[in-house]
């Protein structure tokens, strides 16, 4: 049962010289929640669209529910629910013609139809609404809907790019509280996102970063990058100048700026609080606050990312 | 290809053109519109043309020319410059748009049987209405002509002067121009309607990014394809029967030939017009774009290459060469057979080959473009 429904190797994609999606692997199983979190352009969108078979994999391979992504599309598509980044439904539909029309489409009729546009009725809390206008609703229904739509024909496979972009708080987290009733009935999801708070909520996480995959894992794991060190929040004035002079401090790894705030990352609290006071003190910042705090999945982030541009750059 | 997706599709489409009753309407009511102010408004028919007469020759002969002319109520004499002046002038400053010499000897060359020569000058500026003036000029000469030479020579030599002539008068005797429009119109609409509904709907749905989530279902591209066009090709059905009827109840013109005739040449052409729309829609990303693109590349062929307002005939010898490309041109040919003419298809039988060659073509390499995996 527990057998991954989504294996990809290696996957590829060039766009002429430019590699928009580079070395890919990685495997979702059923009833999981996989996050593809990145920064503009690393490749989330590109990634997902050769996986639902409209974009053919310059090299590597990618297999759904056993399906081969690049050899059968056609099948594949019949397989996985698909809710695009920009995906909105007709506006200018109304609520149940816009369910009839992809229920038409999925080729459902009669009592399976009627059991399925109830069920998307009810997903997006639209009961006695289906005759207005689809265009009138306010963003976080519309999604839901949406969503509702894409799921119609039951896939066991669903991808969902930035589903929740452009939709307050408070919708943000129904629709989550959806991706987790979907991913508890056994389907496996894959969801992309910019928000940190979101990526908390999978699972598990990809951070992908200029096409590639720099980490993997679930969030405590992520967090492990940092085992064994310890990490120092620095509140001071011109934070740049500052975190030019502790770049090249002994026993000090990383300064990254947030804000007003640096993060520190360093081998031993106790330590390198005193070595980041006497440096800055001396050098007249002032205030200067230093607190030990737990690394967030930003700090992950930023270290990945660095960690891989500076492999980049070394080869 | 599975009838209940093409359905959900083609019913989709319907729904969304009904939201849109404007462009609906305007559809409809174009037609109409079109019909009324070319049938009415820019009237080809060309009457009380402003005539000059020098006439040199000062003869009866001369004399009856000259009221042939102003009889037939096309020419309206306006002047009557001296022998010797400026005849260049006469047109130069607008004083009339035609000036008919009759040379000294008229009478005698006629009397003697030699073949008597006249000059006409024609205010060419105005293409269209100089070619319509110089037929009714020609006619009138002949008919002249032929009166002449029916008291002096045998019979069977006066019957071939007047064949030249007939086919004008034999298929529209009263030189009605709304006429000969009313096929022109349907062919000009159709595209309006085929061309620009097709491309805008799938353009649309590009632009607000539900293409790509209908790719991405289980829908087969043939589906798509058919379901999306089926809805205009209906919308262009019913705007053909409106001209039609517009032209009945307006001008009196009615469909000569065979409805079903009609029905099929009509379908053919409406084919490959939606199949243009769907290519031009596979071209552009944006509605403005498909807009332009099908405007330029469709509707101004079909005004101007089709000899729908312009003749061909009086167009630049590379211009008829392009007329070949576009299917306007055939279709016209055929629609002025079987609706002024009342012929059958058969004697058209290449200008709808050519139609079924254009509509495969252009069919198959939008399916083709819009339905692609990318690479
Ligand atoms: N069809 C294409 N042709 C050329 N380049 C492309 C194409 N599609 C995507 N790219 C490029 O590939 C890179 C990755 O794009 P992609 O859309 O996958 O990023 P993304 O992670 O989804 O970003 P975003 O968060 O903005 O949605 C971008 O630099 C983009 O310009
Ligand atoms: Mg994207």
């Amino acid at each position: 049962m527990n057998q991954p429904v989504i294996e990809v190797r290696g996957l590829v994609k060039r766009f002429g010289d430019f590699v928009s999606v580079d070395d890919v692997s990685f495997d979702v199983r059923p009833g999981e929640v996989f996050g593809l979190l990145g920064s503009n352009g690393a490749g989330k969108t590109t990634t997902i669209r050769m996986l639902c078979g409209l974009l053919r994999p310059s090299a590597g391979v990618g297999h759904i529910l056993g399906i081969d992504i690049a050899r059968e599309p056609e099948r594949l598509k019949r397989s996985i629910g698909y809710m695009t980044q920009r995906f909105s439904l007709y506006d200018d539909l109304t609520i149940g013609q816009n369910l009839r029309f992809f229920g038409g489409v999925y080729g459902l009729r009669g009592a399976a139809f009627d059991a399925r546009r109830s069920w998307a009725i009810d997903i997006a809390g639209l009961r006695g609404k289906e005759g207005l206008m689809t265009g009138s609703l306010p963003g976080g229904w519309k999604q839901r809907l949406a969503l509702a739509c894409a799921l119609l024909h039951e896939p066991k496979v669903v991808f969902l790019d930035e589903p929740t972009g452009g939709v307050d708080p408070l919708s943000r987290r129904k629709f989550w509280q959806l991706i987790d009733s979907l991913a508890a009935s056994g389907v496996a999801l894959i969801v992309t996102t910019h928000y940190l708070d979101e990526a908390e909520r999978c699972d598990r996480i990809a951070l992908m970063h200029a096409g590639r995959i720099v980490a993997m894992g679930s969030v405590p794991e992520l967090k492990e990058v940092f085992s064994g060190r310890a990490m120092l929040e620095v509140s001071c004035p011109r934070v740049l100048d500052a975190q030019a002079l502790l770049e090249r401090r002994p026993g000090i790894h990383e300064v990254s700026a947030f804000g007003t705030t640096l993060h520190v990352v360093v081998d031993d609290a106790d330590h390198g609080r005193a070595t980041i006071a006497s440096t800055l003190a001396g050098a007249g910042f002032d205030p200067l606050e230093i607190e030990r705090i737990v690394p967030s999945l930003e700090d992950v982030f930023i270290h990945c990312i660095e960690a891989e541009d500076e492999r980049r750059d070394a080869s | 290809m599975r009838l209940r997706q093409t359905w959900a599709v083609a019913k989709k489409e319907m729904r969304q053109a009904r939201r849109d009753p404007l462009s609906l309407a305007l559809l409809f009511a174009l037609p109409a519109f079109m019909l009324i102010l070319y049938g009415y408004a820019i009237n080809f028919d060309v009457r009380h043309v402003r005539l000059a007469v020098q006439d040199r020759d000062m003869s009866d002969a001369s004399r009856s020319l000259v009221s042939s002319f102003v009889n037939s109520t096309y020419f309206d004499l306006v002047a009557s410059p001296e022998p010797g002046s400026d005849l260049e002038s006469v047109m130069q400053m607008r004083v009339a748009k035609v000036v008919l010499v009759i040379p000294e000897g008229y009478a005698a060359d006629i009397g003697a049987n030699r073949g008597a020569k006249v000059q006409l000058l024609l205010d060419g500026a105005d293409a269209n209405t100089a070619t319509t003036v110089l037929g009714y000029a020609s006619a009138l000469v002949a008919q002249t002509n032929a009166e002449l030479m029916h008291g002096t020579r045998a019979a069977a030599t006066a019957a071939r002067v007047a064949i030249d002539y007939q086919p004008r008068v034999f298929y529209n005797p009263d030189l009605r121009s709304t006429r000969f429009l009313v096929p022109g119109l349907i062919g000009f609409i159709l595209m309006l309607t085929a061309v620009l509904s097709t491309a805008l709907s799938v353009v649309r749905e590009k632009e607000r990014g539900t293409m790509e989530q209908l790719r991405v279902t289980s829908l087969r591209p043939s589906e798509l394809i058919i379901g999306k066009t089926l809805p205009y090709l209906g919308i262009s059905l019913i705007a053909t029967v409106i001209i039609l009827v517009a032209a009945r109840v307006l001008f009196d013109v009615s469909v000569a030939g065979s409805y079903f005739d009609l029905f099929v040449a009509t379908l053919i052409y409406l084919v490959g017009a939606l199949g243009w729309g769907l290519l031009v829609s596979s071209l552009s990303n944006t509605q403005a774009m498909a807009f332009q693109v099908g405007l330029v590349t469709s509707l101004l062929p079909t005004i101007f290459f089709s000899g729908f307002i312009f003749p061909i005939r009086s167009m630049p010898v590379f211009i008829q060469g392009l007329s070949h490309i576009f299917p306007a041109r055939y279709f016209l040919v055929v629609l002025r057979g079987v609706v002024l003419k009342g012929a059958g298809l058969a004697p058209y039988w290449k200008d709808i080959l050519f139609l079924v060659i254009y509509a495969a073509i252009v069919l198959g390499i939008a399916t083709a473009r819009l339905t692609r995996r990318e690479v």
